[in-house]
Protein backbone atom coordinates (compact mmCIF):
# COMPACT_ATOMS: atom_id res chain seq x y z
CA UNK A 1 0.00 0.00 0.00
CA UNK A 2 2.53 2.33 0.90
CA UNK A 3 4.53 1.62 -2.24
CA UNK A 4 1.90 1.97 -4.56
CA UNK A 5 1.40 5.55 -2.79
CA UNK A 6 4.68 6.56 -3.63
CA UNK A 7 4.29 5.31 -6.91
CA UNK A 8 1.44 7.30 -7.50
CA UNK A 9 3.20 10.29 -6.03
CA UNK A 10 5.91 9.60 -8.35
CA UNK A 11 3.95 9.18 -11.72
CA UNK A 12 2.07 12.73 -10.62
CA UNK A 13 5.17 14.73 -9.94
CA UNK A 14 6.16 13.41 -13.46
CA UNK A 15 2.96 13.93 -15.22
CA UNK A 16 3.46 17.86 -13.85
CA UNK A 17 6.75 17.90 -14.74
CA UNK A 18 5.67 16.90 -18.88
CA UNK A 19 3.11 19.60 -18.75
CA UNK A 20 5.60 22.19 -17.81
CA UNK A 21 7.58 21.34 -19.79
CA UNK A 22 5.00 21.62 -22.81
CA UNK A 23 3.68 24.92 -21.57
CA UNK A 24 7.33 26.09 -21.83
CA UNK A 25 7.36 25.58 -25.56
CA UNK A 26 3.72 26.65 -25.95
CA UNK A 27 4.39 29.80 -24.16
CA UNK A 28 7.76 30.71 -24.33
CA UNK A 29 7.49 32.24 -27.77
CA UNK A 30 5.27 34.84 -26.53
CA UNK A 31 6.94 35.38 -23.77
CA UNK A 32 9.94 36.08 -25.68
CA UNK A 33 8.33 38.77 -27.95
CA UNK A 34 6.91 40.77 -25.14
CA UNK A 35 10.38 40.56 -23.76
CA UNK A 36 11.82 41.64 -27.11
CA UNK A 37 8.94 44.07 -27.48
CA UNK A 38 10.67 45.69 -23.97
CA UNK A 39 14.03 46.14 -25.20
CA UNK A 40 15.91 49.19 -26.06
CA UNK A 41 17.83 48.95 -29.68
CA UNK A 42 21.38 48.22 -27.98
CA UNK A 43 20.38 45.54 -25.74
CA UNK A 44 18.50 43.99 -28.60
CA UNK A 45 21.55 42.02 -29.60
CA UNK A 46 21.67 40.56 -26.41
CA UNK A 47 20.37 37.61 -25.00
CA UNK A 48 19.73 38.79 -21.76
CA UNK A 49 16.50 38.23 -19.99
CA UNK A 50 16.91 40.38 -17.21
CA UNK A 51 17.08 44.38 -18.60
CA UNK A 52 15.73 47.60 -17.85
CA UNK A 53 12.76 47.61 -19.90
CA UNK A 54 11.43 50.15 -21.98
CA UNK A 55 7.99 51.30 -23.38
CA UNK A 56 9.89 52.93 -26.22
CA UNK A 57 8.75 50.73 -28.96
CA UNK A 58 5.19 51.23 -28.20
CA UNK A 59 5.28 55.09 -28.29
CA UNK A 60 6.73 54.98 -31.17
CA UNK A 61 4.69 52.15 -33.23
CA UNK A 62 1.58 54.35 -31.54
CA UNK A 63 3.04 57.84 -32.00
CA UNK A 64 5.76 57.90 -34.73
CA UNK A 65 9.42 58.15 -33.37
CA UNK A 66 10.57 61.63 -34.50
CA UNK A 67 14.69 60.70 -34.30
CA UNK A 68 14.08 57.23 -35.72
CA UNK A 69 15.88 56.52 -38.86
CA UNK A 70 13.67 57.35 -42.08
CA UNK A 71 12.55 54.53 -44.39
CA UNK A 72 10.96 52.66 -42.08
CA UNK A 73 6.83 53.54 -42.85
CA UNK A 74 5.51 50.97 -40.91
CA UNK A 75 5.70 52.49 -37.29
CA UNK A 76 3.88 55.15 -38.07
CA UNK A 77 1.45 53.10 -40.14
CA UNK A 78 0.56 50.98 -37.50
CA UNK A 79 -2.42 53.03 -35.42
CA UNK A 80 -4.17 52.86 -39.21
CA UNK A 81 -3.71 49.26 -40.16
CA UNK A 82 -5.24 48.45 -36.56
CA UNK A 83 -8.09 50.39 -37.11
CA UNK A 84 -8.27 48.59 -40.68
CA UNK A 85 -8.73 45.65 -39.34
CA UNK A 86 -11.20 46.77 -36.29
CA UNK A 87 -13.45 47.77 -38.98
CA UNK A 88 -13.25 44.64 -41.65
CA UNK A 89 -13.00 42.39 -38.88
CA UNK A 90 -16.25 44.39 -36.74
CA UNK A 91 -17.91 44.86 -40.64
CA UNK A 92 -17.78 41.38 -41.81
CA UNK A 93 -18.98 40.04 -38.39
CA UNK A 94 -22.15 42.75 -38.40
CA UNK A 95 -22.88 41.09 -42.15
CA UNK A 96 -22.70 37.98 -40.57
CA UNK A 97 -24.72 38.26 -38.05
CA UNK A 98 -27.32 39.77 -39.91
CA UNK A 99 -27.24 37.53 -42.74
CA UNK A 100 -26.37 33.90 -40.42
CA UNK A 101 -28.42 34.38 -37.52
CA UNK A 102 -31.74 33.88 -39.60
CA UNK A 103 -30.01 30.99 -41.74
CA UNK A 104 -28.90 29.03 -38.66
CA UNK A 105 -32.43 29.65 -37.11
CA UNK A 106 -34.23 27.63 -40.36
CA UNK A 107 -31.08 24.82 -40.42
CA UNK A 108 -32.27 24.44 -36.92
CA UNK A 109 -36.01 24.20 -37.03
CA UNK A 110 -37.74 23.66 -40.20
CA UNK A 111 -37.38 20.67 -42.40
CA UNK A 112 -37.28 21.71 -45.91
CA UNK A 113 -36.01 20.19 -49.30
CA UNK A 114 -31.90 20.76 -49.43
CA UNK A 115 -31.79 21.73 -46.26
CA UNK A 116 -28.43 19.55 -45.35
CA UNK A 117 -26.93 19.94 -48.52
CA UNK A 118 -27.16 23.92 -48.24
CA UNK A 119 -25.83 23.31 -44.50
CA UNK A 120 -22.95 21.65 -46.03
CA UNK A 121 -22.14 24.26 -48.91
CA UNK A 122 -22.24 26.70 -45.58
CA UNK A 123 -19.36 24.46 -44.58
CA UNK A 124 -17.34 23.74 -47.10
CA UNK A 125 -16.74 27.69 -47.13
CA UNK A 126 -14.46 26.75 -44.33
CA UNK A 127 -12.70 24.06 -45.81
CA UNK A 128 -12.47 25.02 -49.33
CA UNK A 129 -8.69 26.30 -50.55
CA UNK A 130 -9.79 30.37 -50.51
CA UNK A 131 -7.45 30.66 -53.34
CA UNK A 132 -10.49 29.06 -56.00
CA UNK A 133 -12.39 32.11 -54.65
CA UNK A 134 -9.41 34.56 -54.45
CA UNK A 135 -7.69 34.14 -57.58
CA UNK A 136 -10.95 35.28 -59.76
CA UNK A 137 -12.60 37.65 -57.16
CA UNK A 138 -9.10 40.29 -57.43
CA UNK A 139 -10.23 40.41 -60.76
CA UNK A 140 -13.44 40.39 -60.48
CA UNK A 141 -12.89 42.78 -57.40
CA UNK A 142 -10.59 45.57 -59.95
CA UNK A 143 -13.89 45.38 -62.33
CA UNK A 144 -16.42 46.17 -59.97
CA UNK A 145 -14.18 48.74 -58.05
CA UNK A 146 -13.99 46.52 -54.76
CA UNK A 147 -10.58 46.63 -54.94
CA UNK A 148 -8.65 47.85 -52.43
CA UNK A 149 -12.01 48.97 -50.23
CA UNK A 150 -13.44 48.05 -46.65
CA UNK A 151 -16.70 46.55 -48.19
CA UNK A 152 -14.63 44.35 -50.34
CA UNK A 153 -12.91 42.44 -47.65
CA UNK A 154 -15.87 42.30 -45.45
CA UNK A 155 -17.33 40.39 -48.21
CA UNK A 156 -14.95 37.78 -48.32
CA UNK A 157 -14.44 37.74 -45.18
CA UNK A 158 -17.96 36.09 -44.95
CA UNK A 159 -16.05 32.92 -46.16
CA UNK A 160 -14.17 32.81 -42.61
CA UNK A 161 -17.38 34.39 -40.36
CA UNK A 162 -20.96 32.85 -42.17
CA UNK A 163 -19.73 29.11 -41.63
CA UNK A 164 -18.76 29.99 -38.09
CA UNK A 165 -21.45 31.47 -37.37
CA UNK A 166 -24.07 29.20 -38.55
CA UNK A 167 -23.04 26.24 -38.36
CA UNK A 168 -22.28 27.33 -33.87
CA UNK A 169 -25.76 28.68 -34.02
CA UNK A 170 -27.55 26.02 -35.36
CA UNK A 171 -26.44 23.88 -32.48
CA UNK A 172 -27.26 26.53 -29.67
CA UNK A 173 -31.08 26.61 -31.56
CA UNK A 174 -31.18 23.15 -31.81
CA UNK A 175 -30.34 22.55 -28.32
CA UNK A 176 -33.16 24.73 -27.55
CA UNK A 177 -36.18 22.60 -27.22
CA UNK A 178 -39.52 23.34 -29.56
CA UNK A 179 -41.61 23.05 -27.55
CA UNK A 180 -41.24 26.61 -25.99
CA UNK A 181 -41.44 28.19 -28.66
CA UNK A 182 -44.76 26.10 -29.46
CA UNK A 183 -45.86 27.23 -25.87
CA UNK A 184 -45.11 30.90 -26.40
CA UNK A 185 -47.03 30.73 -29.88
CA UNK A 186 -49.78 28.85 -28.43
CA UNK A 187 -50.27 31.52 -25.25
CA UNK A 188 -50.81 34.39 -28.45
CA UNK A 189 -47.26 35.07 -29.66
CA UNK A 190 -46.25 36.13 -32.36
CA UNK A 191 -43.87 34.32 -34.05
CA UNK A 192 -41.47 37.68 -34.32
CA UNK A 193 -42.08 38.31 -30.24
CA UNK A 194 -41.22 34.48 -29.79
CA UNK A 195 -37.85 34.48 -32.10
CA UNK A 196 -36.54 38.03 -30.47
CA UNK A 197 -38.14 37.73 -26.61
CA UNK A 198 -37.91 34.39 -26.18
CA UNK A 199 -34.94 32.55 -28.46
CA UNK A 200 -32.53 35.22 -28.57
CA UNK A 201 -32.13 35.68 -25.00
CA UNK A 202 -31.84 31.94 -24.33
CA UNK A 203 -28.77 31.69 -27.15
CA UNK A 204 -27.25 35.20 -26.49
CA UNK A 205 -24.00 33.86 -24.90
CA UNK A 206 -22.95 31.68 -27.62
CA UNK A 207 -24.52 34.07 -30.13
CA UNK A 208 -21.89 36.25 -28.18
CA UNK A 209 -19.13 33.80 -28.22
CA UNK A 210 -19.12 32.63 -31.63
CA UNK A 211 -19.32 36.29 -32.60
CA UNK A 212 -16.59 36.90 -30.60
CA UNK A 213 -14.73 34.44 -32.31
CA UNK A 214 -15.81 34.84 -35.53
CA UNK A 215 -14.19 38.16 -35.50
CA UNK A 216 -10.64 36.70 -34.05
CA UNK A 217 -10.59 34.81 -37.37
CA UNK A 218 -11.11 38.02 -39.83
CA UNK A 219 -8.53 39.81 -37.40
CA UNK A 220 -6.33 36.76 -38.38
CA UNK A 221 -6.68 36.61 -41.82
CA UNK A 222 -4.32 37.09 -43.79
CA UNK A 223 -4.36 35.79 -47.62
CA UNK A 224 -7.41 37.64 -48.24
CA UNK A 225 -6.42 41.55 -47.38
CA UNK A 226 -3.28 40.40 -48.80
CA UNK A 227 -4.56 39.87 -52.20
CA UNK A 228 -7.59 41.85 -52.65
CA UNK A 229 -6.65 44.85 -50.18
CA UNK A 230 -3.67 47.52 -51.32
CA UNK A 231 -2.61 50.37 -48.86
CA UNK A 232 -6.16 51.67 -48.18
CA UNK A 233 -7.13 49.11 -46.28
CA UNK A 234 -4.39 47.47 -44.94
CA UNK A 235 -4.33 45.04 -41.98
CA UNK A 236 -1.87 44.56 -39.41
CA UNK A 237 -1.54 40.54 -40.30
CA UNK A 238 -0.36 42.14 -44.20
CA UNK A 239 1.16 44.68 -42.71
CA UNK A 240 3.48 43.10 -39.84
CA UNK A 241 5.03 40.97 -42.84
CA UNK A 242 6.28 44.56 -43.75
CA UNK A 243 7.81 45.12 -40.27
CA UNK A 244 9.80 42.30 -40.50
CA UNK A 245 11.57 42.85 -43.82
CA UNK A 246 12.30 46.23 -43.05
CA UNK A 247 15.92 46.83 -41.08
CA UNK A 248 16.71 44.24 -38.94
CA UNK A 249 17.53 47.04 -36.38
CA UNK A 250 13.85 47.74 -35.29
CA UNK A 251 12.94 43.69 -34.55
CA UNK A 252 11.76 45.37 -31.41
CA UNK A 253 9.29 47.73 -33.15
CA UNK A 254 8.49 44.37 -34.92
CA UNK A 255 7.75 43.04 -31.15
CA UNK A 256 6.03 45.40 -29.54
CA UNK A 257 3.18 45.41 -32.94
CA UNK A 258 3.08 42.32 -32.67
CA UNK A 259 1.75 42.37 -29.21
CA UNK A 260 -0.82 45.37 -29.46
CA UNK A 261 -1.81 43.18 -33.19
CA UNK A 262 -2.69 40.00 -30.42
CA UNK A 263 -3.44 41.74 -27.30
CA UNK A 264 -7.39 42.11 -28.77
CA UNK A 265 -7.98 38.16 -29.66
CA UNK A 266 -6.08 37.29 -26.23
CA UNK A 267 -8.70 38.96 -24.19
CA UNK A 268 -11.43 38.23 -26.40
CA UNK A 269 -10.69 34.87 -26.03
CA UNK A 270 -10.34 34.62 -22.31
CA UNK A 271 -13.63 36.26 -21.97
CA UNK A 272 -15.66 33.40 -23.83
CA UNK A 273 -13.63 30.42 -22.91
CA UNK A 274 -16.53 28.84 -22.09
CA UNK A 275 -17.74 28.85 -25.40
CA UNK A 276 -14.49 28.20 -26.96
CA UNK A 277 -14.96 24.43 -27.65
CA UNK A 278 -17.94 24.40 -29.50
CA UNK A 279 -16.74 27.68 -31.44
CA UNK A 280 -13.96 25.62 -32.51
CA UNK A 281 -15.06 22.74 -33.45
CA UNK A 282 -17.86 24.55 -35.19
CA UNK A 283 -20.98 22.67 -32.73
CA UNK A 284 -19.40 19.61 -33.42
CA UNK A 285 -17.67 18.80 -29.77
CA UNK A 286 -20.05 20.69 -27.02
CA UNK A 287 -17.43 21.38 -24.73
CA UNK B 1 -49.55 36.39 -39.01
CA UNK B 2 -48.71 33.59 -36.90
CA UNK B 3 -51.80 34.81 -34.94
CA UNK B 4 -54.46 33.61 -37.58
CA UNK B 5 -52.25 30.43 -37.52
CA UNK B 6 -52.76 29.60 -33.90
CA UNK B 7 -56.54 30.54 -34.58
CA UNK B 8 -56.90 28.06 -37.35
CA UNK B 9 -58.66 25.00 -35.00
CA UNK B 10 -56.76 22.45 -36.67
CA UNK B 11 -53.95 21.27 -35.24
CA UNK B 12 -51.87 20.18 -38.37
CA UNK B 13 -50.57 22.69 -39.37
CA UNK B 14 -48.63 21.67 -42.29
CA UNK B 15 -51.44 20.47 -44.33
CA UNK B 16 -53.28 23.11 -43.94
CA UNK B 17 -54.30 24.60 -47.64
CA UNK B 18 -55.61 27.82 -45.64
CA UNK B 19 -52.04 28.28 -44.30
CA UNK B 20 -51.07 31.89 -45.63
CA UNK B 21 -47.88 31.20 -48.41
CA UNK B 22 -45.92 33.33 -45.97
CA UNK B 23 -45.84 31.32 -43.37
CA UNK B 24 -45.20 28.31 -45.79
CA UNK B 25 -42.65 29.85 -47.62
CA UNK B 26 -41.00 31.19 -44.22
CA UNK B 27 -38.43 28.42 -43.89
CA UNK B 28 -37.18 30.30 -47.22
CA UNK B 29 -37.43 33.38 -46.46
CA UNK B 30 -35.60 33.50 -43.59
CA UNK B 31 -32.47 31.67 -45.35
CA UNK B 32 -32.96 33.81 -48.41
CA UNK B 33 -30.35 36.71 -47.38
CA UNK B 34 -27.94 34.05 -46.70
CA UNK B 35 -28.56 32.21 -49.71
CA UNK B 36 -27.73 35.32 -51.98
CA UNK B 37 -24.89 35.84 -50.03
CA UNK B 38 -23.74 32.08 -51.28
CA UNK B 39 -24.11 33.12 -54.58
CA UNK B 40 -22.08 36.13 -54.29
CA UNK B 41 -18.83 33.77 -53.15
CA UNK B 42 -20.57 30.77 -55.27
CA UNK B 43 -20.15 32.95 -58.83
CA UNK B 44 -16.08 33.76 -58.62
CA UNK B 45 -15.54 29.85 -57.76
CA UNK B 46 -17.69 28.94 -61.24
CA UNK B 47 -15.61 31.86 -62.88
CA UNK B 48 -12.38 30.54 -61.39
CA UNK B 49 -13.24 27.08 -62.96
CA UNK B 50 -13.98 28.83 -66.03
CA UNK B 51 -10.65 30.23 -66.59
CA UNK B 52 -8.67 27.33 -66.01
CA UNK B 53 -10.08 26.29 -68.95
CA UNK B 54 -8.25 29.61 -70.98
CA UNK B 55 -5.29 31.49 -71.15
CA UNK B 56 -6.05 33.82 -68.74
CA UNK B 57 -2.92 36.82 -67.88
CA UNK B 58 -3.95 39.96 -66.66
CA UNK B 59 -1.23 41.50 -68.10
CA UNK B 60 -2.78 40.42 -71.46
CA UNK B 61 -6.26 42.33 -72.28
CA UNK B 62 -9.19 39.93 -73.43
CA UNK B 63 -7.23 37.00 -72.69
CA UNK B 64 -9.36 35.22 -70.75
CA UNK B 65 -11.57 34.57 -73.90
CA UNK B 66 -8.76 32.79 -75.31
CA UNK B 67 -10.64 29.06 -74.08
CA UNK B 68 -7.56 26.09 -74.30
CA UNK B 69 -9.28 23.43 -73.03
CA UNK B 70 -7.43 21.42 -70.74
CA UNK B 71 -3.84 22.43 -71.81
CA UNK B 72 -3.21 24.14 -67.97
CA UNK B 73 -4.11 20.90 -66.22
CA UNK B 74 -1.72 18.76 -68.49
CA UNK B 75 0.80 21.36 -68.02
CA UNK B 76 0.65 21.01 -64.21
CA UNK B 77 0.64 17.35 -64.32
CA UNK B 78 3.46 17.30 -66.89
CA UNK B 79 5.76 20.33 -64.65
CA UNK B 80 8.77 18.84 -63.43
CA UNK B 81 8.16 20.26 -59.84
CA UNK B 82 4.34 18.78 -59.67
CA UNK B 83 5.43 15.57 -58.13
CA UNK B 84 7.78 17.39 -55.76
CA UNK B 85 4.78 19.89 -54.79
CA UNK B 86 2.86 17.20 -54.13
CA UNK B 87 5.19 15.57 -51.66
CA UNK B 88 5.67 18.59 -49.99
CA UNK B 89 2.02 19.15 -49.54
CA UNK B 90 1.17 15.94 -48.31
CA UNK B 91 4.39 15.63 -45.78
CA UNK B 92 3.46 19.16 -44.35
CA UNK B 93 -0.36 17.88 -44.07
CA UNK B 94 0.66 14.63 -42.46
CA UNK B 95 3.18 15.56 -40.49
CA UNK B 96 1.67 18.63 -38.70
CA UNK B 97 -1.73 16.40 -37.99
CA UNK B 98 0.27 13.63 -36.46
CA UNK B 99 2.58 15.11 -34.30
CA UNK B 100 -0.53 17.77 -33.58
CA UNK B 101 -2.90 14.81 -32.47
CA UNK B 102 -0.61 12.89 -30.63
CA UNK B 103 0.91 15.69 -28.42
CA UNK B 104 -2.15 16.70 -27.90
CA UNK B 105 -3.37 13.48 -26.74
CA UNK B 106 -0.53 13.27 -24.30
CA UNK B 107 -1.38 17.14 -23.18
CA UNK B 108 -5.03 16.34 -22.88
CA UNK B 109 -4.52 13.58 -20.79
CA UNK B 110 -1.68 15.38 -18.47
CA UNK B 111 -4.51 18.07 -18.13
CA UNK B 112 -7.50 15.72 -17.25
CA UNK B 113 -6.26 15.15 -13.54
CA UNK B 114 -6.79 16.24 -10.56
CA UNK B 115 -3.01 18.75 -10.14
CA UNK B 116 -2.92 22.14 -9.02
CA UNK B 117 -0.17 22.73 -12.26
CA UNK B 118 -3.07 21.18 -14.61
CA UNK B 119 -5.34 23.56 -13.31
CA UNK B 120 -3.18 26.60 -13.56
CA UNK B 121 -1.94 25.98 -16.97
CA UNK B 122 -5.47 24.91 -18.44
CA UNK B 123 -6.37 28.55 -19.19
CA UNK B 124 -3.32 29.54 -21.19
CA UNK B 125 -3.59 26.61 -23.80
CA UNK B 126 -5.37 28.39 -26.35
CA UNK B 127 -2.94 31.34 -26.23
CA UNK B 128 -0.87 30.00 -29.41
CA UNK B 129 -3.51 29.43 -31.62
CA UNK B 130 -5.56 32.92 -31.23
CA UNK B 131 -2.88 35.50 -32.31
CA UNK B 132 -2.65 35.65 -36.03
CA UNK B 133 -0.73 32.76 -37.96
CA UNK B 134 1.07 35.64 -39.56
CA UNK B 135 2.25 37.29 -36.04
CA UNK B 136 3.07 33.56 -34.35
CA UNK B 137 5.14 32.72 -37.03
CA UNK B 138 7.18 35.73 -37.73
CA UNK B 139 7.46 35.27 -33.73
CA UNK B 140 9.39 32.40 -34.60
CA UNK B 141 11.36 33.91 -37.25
CA UNK B 142 12.73 36.17 -35.39
CA UNK B 143 13.27 33.69 -33.00
CA UNK B 144 15.43 31.43 -35.68
CA UNK B 145 17.35 34.46 -36.86
CA UNK B 146 21.24 34.61 -36.50
CA UNK B 147 22.11 37.76 -35.12
CA UNK B 148 19.02 38.39 -32.74
CA UNK B 149 17.38 35.12 -32.30
CA UNK B 150 17.50 32.86 -29.36
CA UNK B 151 17.05 29.51 -30.61
CA UNK B 152 20.39 28.72 -31.42
CA UNK B 153 21.35 30.01 -28.07
CA UNK B 154 19.34 27.27 -26.71
CA UNK B 155 21.05 25.19 -28.60
CA UNK B 156 24.15 26.04 -27.57
CA UNK B 157 23.60 26.07 -24.32
CA UNK B 158 22.28 22.56 -24.30
CA UNK B 159 25.52 21.37 -26.48
CA UNK B 160 23.63 21.70 -29.31
CA UNK B 161 24.58 23.15 -32.73
CA UNK B 162 23.04 25.98 -34.04
CA UNK B 163 20.66 25.47 -37.54
CA UNK B 164 20.16 27.49 -40.20
CA UNK B 165 16.39 26.87 -39.51
CA UNK B 166 14.17 28.27 -42.64
CA UNK B 167 16.68 28.77 -44.61
CA UNK B 168 18.34 26.00 -45.94
CA UNK B 169 16.57 23.48 -47.42
CA UNK B 170 17.32 20.85 -45.17
CA UNK B 171 15.73 22.06 -42.06
CA UNK B 172 12.95 24.47 -44.24
CA UNK B 173 10.49 21.69 -43.30
CA UNK B 174 11.22 21.31 -40.07
CA UNK B 175 10.63 24.86 -39.00
CA UNK B 176 7.88 25.33 -40.69
CA UNK B 177 5.71 21.88 -39.23
CA UNK B 178 7.20 23.33 -35.88
CA UNK B 179 5.68 27.00 -35.83
CA UNK B 180 2.10 24.81 -37.08
CA UNK B 181 2.99 22.34 -34.40
CA UNK B 182 3.44 24.62 -31.59
CA UNK B 183 0.55 26.75 -33.03
CA UNK B 184 -2.55 24.20 -32.86
CA UNK B 185 -1.40 21.05 -30.57
CA UNK B 186 -3.87 23.40 -28.31
CA UNK B 187 -6.45 22.72 -30.61
CA UNK B 188 -6.01 19.27 -30.93
CA UNK B 189 -5.37 19.16 -26.89
CA UNK B 190 -8.61 20.91 -26.56
CA UNK B 191 -10.87 18.84 -28.23
CA UNK B 192 -9.48 15.51 -26.13
CA UNK B 193 -10.04 17.26 -23.38
CA UNK B 194 -13.34 18.08 -23.95
CA UNK B 195 -14.16 14.81 -25.07
CA UNK B 196 -11.95 13.09 -21.91
CA UNK B 197 -14.54 15.53 -19.17
CA UNK B 198 -17.78 14.22 -21.10
CA UNK B 199 -16.85 10.45 -20.52
CA UNK B 200 -19.06 9.02 -18.06
CA UNK B 201 -17.42 7.36 -15.47
CA UNK B 202 -19.00 4.34 -14.79
CA UNK B 203 -17.09 1.93 -17.33
CA UNK B 204 -14.00 3.56 -16.00
CA UNK B 205 -14.90 3.15 -12.49
CA UNK B 206 -15.69 -0.41 -13.20
CA UNK B 207 -12.29 -1.07 -14.85
CA UNK B 208 -10.60 0.37 -12.13
CA UNK B 209 -12.40 -1.79 -9.61
CA UNK B 210 -11.71 -5.16 -11.65
CA UNK B 211 -8.23 -4.33 -11.71
CA UNK B 212 -7.80 -3.27 -15.04
CA UNK B 213 -4.01 -1.37 -16.04
CA UNK B 214 -3.71 1.74 -17.60
CA UNK B 215 -2.69 0.34 -21.30
CA UNK B 216 -5.93 -2.27 -21.09
CA UNK B 217 -8.04 0.77 -19.82
CA UNK B 218 -6.38 3.22 -22.77
CA UNK B 219 -7.04 0.84 -25.62
CA UNK B 220 -10.37 -0.99 -24.76
CA UNK B 221 -12.06 2.55 -23.28
CA UNK B 222 -10.65 5.84 -23.62
CA UNK B 223 -9.26 5.77 -27.55
CA UNK B 224 -12.89 3.84 -28.74
CA UNK B 225 -14.47 6.73 -26.52
CA UNK B 226 -12.33 9.46 -28.43
CA UNK B 227 -12.46 8.39 -31.81
CA UNK B 228 -15.28 11.17 -32.50
CA UNK B 229 -13.41 13.79 -30.85
CA UNK B 230 -9.93 12.08 -32.97
CA UNK B 231 -11.98 12.57 -36.31
CA UNK B 232 -12.80 15.95 -35.75
CA UNK B 233 -9.55 17.08 -34.73
CA UNK B 234 -8.19 15.48 -38.14
CA UNK B 235 -11.16 17.06 -39.49
CA UNK B 236 -9.93 20.47 -38.89
CA UNK B 237 -6.41 20.08 -38.75
CA UNK B 238 -5.43 17.87 -42.15
CA UNK B 239 -7.70 20.11 -44.46
CA UNK B 240 -6.19 23.18 -42.89
CA UNK B 241 -2.57 21.84 -43.43
CA UNK B 242 -3.38 21.05 -46.73
CA UNK B 243 -4.08 24.21 -47.89
CA UNK B 244 -1.66 25.97 -45.15
CA UNK B 245 -0.49 29.28 -46.69
CA UNK B 246 -0.21 31.98 -43.90
CA UNK B 247 2.61 29.98 -42.08
CA UNK B 248 4.86 28.77 -45.23
CA UNK B 249 4.67 32.73 -46.79
CA UNK B 250 5.68 34.33 -43.71
CA UNK B 251 8.41 32.34 -42.89
CA UNK B 252 9.96 31.59 -46.52
CA UNK B 253 7.27 32.86 -49.30
CA UNK B 254 7.68 28.80 -50.42
CA UNK B 255 11.57 29.07 -50.80
CA UNK B 256 14.59 28.41 -50.08
CA UNK B 257 14.45 27.48 -53.96
CA UNK B 258 10.82 25.53 -54.18
CA UNK B 259 11.77 23.71 -50.99
CA UNK B 260 8.41 24.38 -49.67
CA UNK B 261 6.25 25.34 -52.38
CA UNK B 262 3.27 23.35 -51.79
CA UNK B 263 0.12 23.63 -53.86
CA UNK B 264 -1.35 26.63 -52.38
CA UNK B 265 1.91 28.48 -52.00
CA UNK B 266 2.57 27.36 -56.60
CA UNK B 267 -1.02 28.42 -56.94
CA UNK B 268 -0.43 31.81 -55.32
CA UNK B 269 2.98 32.63 -56.11
CA UNK B 270 1.55 31.94 -60.65
CA UNK B 271 -1.82 33.16 -60.29
CA UNK B 272 -0.92 36.31 -57.82
CA UNK B 273 2.86 37.05 -58.11
CA UNK B 274 3.08 36.48 -61.76
CA UNK B 275 -0.41 37.39 -62.74
CA UNK B 276 -0.69 33.95 -64.72
CA UNK B 277 -4.01 33.63 -63.50
CA UNK B 278 -5.60 30.50 -65.36
CA UNK B 279 -1.90 28.63 -64.82
CA UNK B 280 -1.98 28.83 -61.36
CA UNK B 281 -5.33 27.75 -60.58
CA UNK B 282 -5.34 24.09 -61.33
CA UNK B 283 -3.51 23.75 -58.57
CA UNK B 284 -6.34 25.43 -56.19
CA UNK B 285 -8.74 23.58 -58.14
CA UNK B 286 -6.56 20.06 -57.88
CA UNK B 287 -6.37 21.14 -54.10
CA UNK B 288 -10.24 21.89 -53.61
CA UNK B 289 -11.01 18.70 -54.90
CA UNK B 290 -8.48 16.53 -52.74
CA UNK B 291 -10.13 18.33 -49.62
CA UNK B 292 -13.66 17.82 -50.71
CA UNK B 293 -13.06 13.88 -51.24
CA UNK B 294 -11.37 13.57 -47.89
CA UNK B 295 -13.45 15.82 -46.06
CA UNK B 296 -16.48 14.05 -47.18
CA UNK B 297 -14.95 10.64 -45.95
CA UNK B 298 -13.98 12.11 -43.05
CA UNK B 299 -17.32 13.43 -42.16
CA UNK B 300 -19.02 10.07 -43.13
CA UNK B 301 -16.71 8.64 -40.50
CA UNK B 302 -17.50 11.09 -38.01
CA UNK B 303 -21.02 10.66 -37.96
CA UNK B 304 -20.42 6.65 -37.85
CA UNK B 305 -17.69 6.58 -34.65
CA UNK B 306 -20.30 9.37 -33.22
CA UNK B 307 -23.12 6.58 -32.93
CA UNK B 308 -21.13 3.85 -32.53
CA UNK B 309 -19.26 5.95 -28.97
CA UNK B 310 -23.29 6.74 -28.05
CA UNK B 311 -24.01 3.42 -28.44
CA UNK B 312 -21.84 2.33 -25.22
Amino acid sequence: MQNERTQNRIVAILSDVILILYFLFALFPLVWMVLVSLKSGPELFTTKFIFTPTIENYVAILFGDARAAAGVVARQEFPRNFMNSLIASSGAVLISLVVGVPAAYALARYKFRGKEDLAFTFLSFRFAPELVVIIPLSVIYRQLGLYDTYFGIMWVYQLVTLPLLIWVLRSYFEDISPDIEQAAMIDGYSWWHVFFKILMPLVRPGLAAAALLAFIFAWNNFMFPLVLGGSNVQTVTVASLGYISSAQGFFNRMAAASVLASLPQIILALSIQRYLIRGLSFGAVKG
Amino acid sequence: MSEQVMKTPTPVKDEDIRLPWLVRARPYLIILPAMLLLIGILYPFVVGVYYSFTAFNFKVPDSQFNFVGLRNYVRMFTDEDFLYSTYITLAYAVITTGVELFLGLIVAMLLNRDSRVAKILTPMLIFPMIIAPVIGTLVWKMMMQPSVGILNPILNFVGLPSLEWAAVPQTALFSVTLVDIWMFTPFAAMMILAGLRSFPNAPFEAARVDGASFWFTFRNLTLPMLTPFIIIIIVFRFMDSLKMFDIIFAMTEGGPGNTLMTYQLTAYRTSIQFQRMSAGLPYAILLYIIIYIVSMYLIKAWGRAQRRAAGY
